[in-house]
This record gives C-alpha cells, sequence and structure tokens, in this order.
C-alpha cells in the first residue's frame, strides 16, 4: 500500500508540512517495499487550483491514505469520492521518519 | 469550581478561518475578535438556517437558554468587530464535530473511515484502538 505525506523538506528529517495543497514536497512511501520517493510539488506556488492538482497528483501514484496537517472542505470532499483516506497529524513538528515509523508499525 | 461546559454538537467546522477588515481603521492595531465555533454553528443555525432557537439547540445538543446565551454572545462580538473595525477568527470552544472524522487518544490525528461496514475503528497511524468519534477538539491559539 501506497501513502501520500507532505513534507516541507526533500529528507526523511523534515517535517510535515501543515498544509496539502501547497505542500513543499510529497513523499510516497511504498509499505511493502520500504522504498520513499519525494515528489517536489508543483502547484507550491499556484494560485488556485492547488488542491485539486495536487490530488492528481498523489491519486496517480496510486496512493490509498494521506497524511497532512490540514485538508480543505473541497479536497476532502474528492478524497471521499476517491476513497483515499486521510489522516490529520496536528503536531507540526513531526518528522517524515517519525510517521513512517508509525505508519509500518504492525 | 464552574461546572465544566457541555460539549455543543457541530456538523462542520467553517469553511474559513474568519474575516478581516477593508480598509482597516489607522491607528491602534485592533486585537481580533475570537468567535468560538459554537458560536459560529449558532450564528449558522439561526441566521442562515433560519431555524428557531428551540431546533438549533436540539440540533446543537444543548438546552435552549444555553443556545440563547451563545447565540446572545456571537452577535456581541459580531457587532464589536464591526463597530470597532476588528478582525474576527474562528476559532475554538467546547465543541465536538460530527462530520465523519474520528480522533486517536494516543497519538492525537484526526482521520476518517471509509469503509463504514467495518466497525472496529483503529488509528491508521500508530495502530491503536483507542479512537472516538465524539472527542473534544479543543483549539488551541497557535
Amino acid at each position: 500500500m501506497k501513502i501520500a505525506i507532505t513534507s516541507t523538506g526533500n529528507s526523511p528529517d523534515a517535517t510535515l508540512d501543515s498544509r496539502f495543497g501547497r505542500c513543499s514536497y510529497f513523499v510516497i512511501y511504498d509499505t511493502e517495499s520500504g522504498s520513499t520517493e519525494f515528489i517536489p510539488n508543483p502547484n507550491k506556488q499556484a494560485m488556485e487550483g492547488a488542491g485539486p492538482a495536487s490530488i492528481q497528483l498523489v491519486a496517480s501514484k496510486g496512493v490509498e491514505k494521506v497524511v497532512s496537517g490540514e485538508f480543505g472542505a473541497k479536497v476532502k470532499a474528492i478524497f471521499d469520492s476517491l476513497k483515499i483516506q486521510l489522516i490529520i497529524v496536528n503536531d507540526g513538528t513531526m518528522t517524515i521518519n517519525k510517521i513512517i515509523e508509525m505508519i509500518s508499525k504492525k | 469550581m464552574a461546572r465544566p461546559k457541555k460539549l455543543r454538537k457541530i456538523t462542520n467546522p467553517p469553511k474559513i478561518k474568519g474575516f478581516s477588515p477593508i480598509r482597516p481603521f489607522q491607528g491602534n492595531g485592533s486585537s481580533p475578535v475570537l468567535l468560538d465555533y459554537d458560536e459560529f454553528e449558532a450564528l449558522r443555525l439561526s441566521d442562515y438556517e433560519l431555524k428557531s432557537q428551540s431546533e438549533a439547540a436540539v440540533e446543537m445538543g444543548i438546552s435552549r437558554p444555553t443556545f440563547a446565551r451563545i447565540y446572545e454572545s456571537a452577535r456581541r462580538k459580531v457587532g464589536k468587530s464591526f463597530v470597532e473595525g476588528s478582525p474576527i477568527l474562528f476559532q475554538g470552544g467546547p465543541v465536538y464535530f460530527t462530520s465523519e472524522w474520528y480522533s486517536c487518544k494516543d497519538c492525537g490525528c484526526w482521520f476518517n473511515h471509509l469503509n463504514k461496514e467495518d466497525p472496529v475503528i483503529v488509528c491508521p497511524l500508530c495502530r491503536s484502538a483507542n479512537t472516538g468519534q465524539s472527542e473534544a477538539i479543543e483549539e488551541t491559539n497557535k
């Protein structure tokens, strides 16, 4: 299963980005192979439509769960229709490593 | 010690975070008026959905006098903001959401639950079964 996490930086030590549509990087984590892929968000500076454009990006990677700090109302409705689970982490100091560690723990 | 406030039921948090005045009054930087989510919901039910106070109170799971008190407080805050030209921020309040968000009591995250037929709800992040839907969501000032 693949999971998308919004990140502020290009490394596993970076913290979670609290925004979804305009986060700096998306981390695509594969629970089976344990691989991570960092994708710079092309919609970071977008004036509008960053949410839906970002959804398209992560959905095209085949993720089943998305971890971020916040989701807009528009974004949530689209994710619901795509059957992708949303996870909101309120702690903005959490690193990508920590989230991966938590999520892969059985 | 005062009795703790009963949690107010809110369908969804407001779509925006607040309002700021156009061409604000120069001079003292007016501090924002903090409108609690329960006050926002009271305004929404009374003045947008045009429900009676009794109906609105049932919807929020509180008594009618309590609803009236929240609604009055909301109106006063809006009035204060309009007259003094201060921004309004929506935040906090003793509320819980009835939308399909769940919260995990162990790691503190929120998540939604897509497969409604699956009754056992486990936190997708830390696998804790210690989750609940009517968890109070206390927003803190950031």
